[in-house]
């Protein structure tokens, strides 16, 4: 079998063209040397950071991204339930969420990328409000909040969650995402944010930071 | 020097790429209405009367050069069976998806127009405002195209699956928007809609693959708007265009809609001569605007897009956020009357 490093550029482009067929053949490759692991390590999660990448490079569009990421996350599952095995990080309890409206998609594509990478992360679901939120975090002991939003009033709903949080006396960093965030650099920081991510391989970056600085 | 124009006359000029006495401003201003009426969001919405009445005054009060029948993105999901959410200070916005299920498609019904009570409340506005401006000012009507209407109607998430891996399903579901979208448009210039907006930000190369595009949206626009009895200006949301520009124009479009994550000066020259460009105001970043912040954004794309027509300064979506304050907005006005003013001598 060719080396793992090598199967990248075929296996990036397999899933950037929904070759499923293509992307069975190269898993088939993979299985019979027994190196599934490595190639989660090694193929699955440096593509799927590039792609998020050349996205911000505007090289590929946000459907490709999407679907790259469902297809890789199908894929990690498949493997782990195979191997009866686990490659989910030690980490602090996380949660996503799409605040204040039903706009899921970019919360869908931050939640499978950061599974595929191995965090574990609880996802809150949609159109949920400041109230609601802060209250399930408070219950499930949340130190991460990954909050994404389509719309300004969303956005500006941020400010809302952090007041919430500061009134409970709970210590939790906020990280949000989205449309609003990227037309205007700095409001991120005028709700109240701890940091904001334009793509999944920054929040996992971000994340992997505060788990450190909150261990 | 230049005989003051009517707003059409001025839009009708730069639409044919000539010099009119200024550049033609569109503040999008919607629920901005509610705020001149004093008025909560769902009042205001709740009569065509009131949204008639705030956007004779918003023209007024800015010198819009046009007036705009948009209620809110969300009404045509409500018209097809959807809810939606009023909160005070925000756009009305898109409750939950109404297909939950891809097979939910077969059995999809197209709304009847005369039997939906908010697409009337919008024709009636519009028949309102028609009546009030005549010919001195265009009505702007709106419409979410065909192919970005599912984005509401069932999740952006499940609609992408639906794109790539349900052909059928996905076939069934542009037939019955596109008979919704061009039956819709063409009600509102019937009722006096000078021109309409086809909202299509799914088209984006930002959002699908230039490829793919060609293959669905591109198709579905050139079936779209060849259907609407009226000009139509093409909108991407706040996507960009720059690289399908030259396939927008062969929708037959007469204007295409630029965002300020694209630089306007190079769309400009790939539309010179044949379409309109419309755009680029940050209307995010316009919520904390001063007034220098707010004449340097108008005099960039003033310099970069305003020489020989061509040109309508707009925001870059579609409403103008509750939170931007009447100050600027005037403030914006001023500097387009100011420094929109042709010839445009003061640009090197």
């Amino acid at each position: 079998m060719k080396r793992l490093g090598s199967l990248r550029d075929e296996f990036e482009t397999s899933i950037l063209e929904l070759n499923r067929l293509n992307v069975m053949r190269i898993f088939e490759q993979v299985q019979e040397s027994k190196e599934e692991i490595n190639f989660v390590n090694d193929v699955i999660v440096p593509v799927l950071e590039k792609i998020g990448q050349d996205w911000e490079k505007g090289d590929v569009a946000l459907s490709q991204v999407y679907m790259s990421g469902r297809i890789c996350e199908e894929l990690i599952e498949h493997i782990l339930k195979k191997l009866s095995t686990s490659h989910t990080k030690d980490t602090i309890p996380i949660a996503i969420v799409t605040l204040n409206d039903f706009h899921t998609l970019g919360k869908t594509i931050i939640y499978s990328a950061l599974r595929t990478y191995g965090f574990d992360l609880l996802d809150y679901g949609s159109g949920i409000d400041e109230d609601t939120l802060v209250n399930k975090a408070e219950k499930d002991k949340i130190r991460i909040i990954l909050i994404s939003v389509l719309m300004l009033p969303s956005a500006l709903k941020v400010k809302n969650v952090r007041e919430r949080l500061k009134m409970k006396g709970l210590d939790v960093k906020l990280l949000v995402g989205g449309a609003p965030f990227r037309f205007d650099d700095n409001l991120w920081k005028n709700v109240g944010a701890d940091a904001m991510a334009t793509s999944a391989k920054e929040a996992a970056d971000i994340i992997l930071k505060w788990m450190g600085e909150l261990a | 020097m230049t005989k003051m124009m009517t707003s059409l006359t001025r839009v009708l000029t730069t639409l044919q790429h000539k010099e009119p006495d200024k550049i033609p401003l569109f503040l999008f201003l919607s629920m901005y209405g509610a705020k001149e009426l004093g008025m909560s969001i769902k009042e205001y919405y709740s009569k065509p009367e009131y949204v008639a009445k705030g956007q004779l005054n918003i023209r007024e009060k800015y010198h819009n050069d046009c007036v705009y029948t948009l209620y809110y993105i969300a009404i045509e999901f409500e018209a097809w069976g959807g809810k939606v959410v009023f909160r005070d200070k925000e756009a009305p916005n898109a409750g939950e998806p109404i297909i939950k299920r891809c097979q939910q498609i077969e059995t999809l019904t197209v709304p009847e127009i005369k039997d939906t009570p908010c697409l009337v409340k919008v024709l009636k506005t519009t028949e309102i405002l028609k009546e009030k401006v005549g010919h001195e000012v265009p009505v702007i009507g709106v419409v979410i195209s065909p192919f970005s209407l599912p984005i509401m109607q069932m999740g952006f998430d499940k609609y992408i699956q639906l794109l790539y891996e349900e052909d059928n399903l996905f076939k069934i579901l542009m037939k019955k928007n596109e008979a919704h979208c061009i039956k819709w448009a063409n009600a509102q210039i019937e009722a006096g809609a000078t021109a309409i907006i086809y909202i299509d930000p799914v088209s984006s190369p930002m959002i699908i693959p230039k490829q793919l595009y060609k293959e669905t949206g591109f198709e579905i626009a050139q079936r779209t708007i060849a259907k609407i009895n009226g000009p139509v200006i093409t909108h991407f949301g706040s996507s960009g265009c720059m690289s399908i520009v030259e396939d927008v124009m062969k929708t037959k479009t007469v204007g295409i809609g630029t965002t300020e994550l694209e630089d306007i000066g190079s769309i400009k020259r790939k539309c010179k001569g044949k379409i309109c460009i419309t755009g680029n105001l940050n209307e995010i970043e316009m919520c904390r605007w001063d007034k220098a912040a707010a004449e340097k954004n108008l005099k960039e794309i003033i310099a970069k897009a305003g020489h020989g027509g061509g040109l309508i300064i707009t925001n870059s979506q579609a409403e103008i956020p509750w939170q931007v304050s009447e100050e600027i907005l005037s403030h914006i006005s001023e500097v387009v009357r100011k420094w929109g003013k042709y010839p445009l001598d003061w640009i090197d």
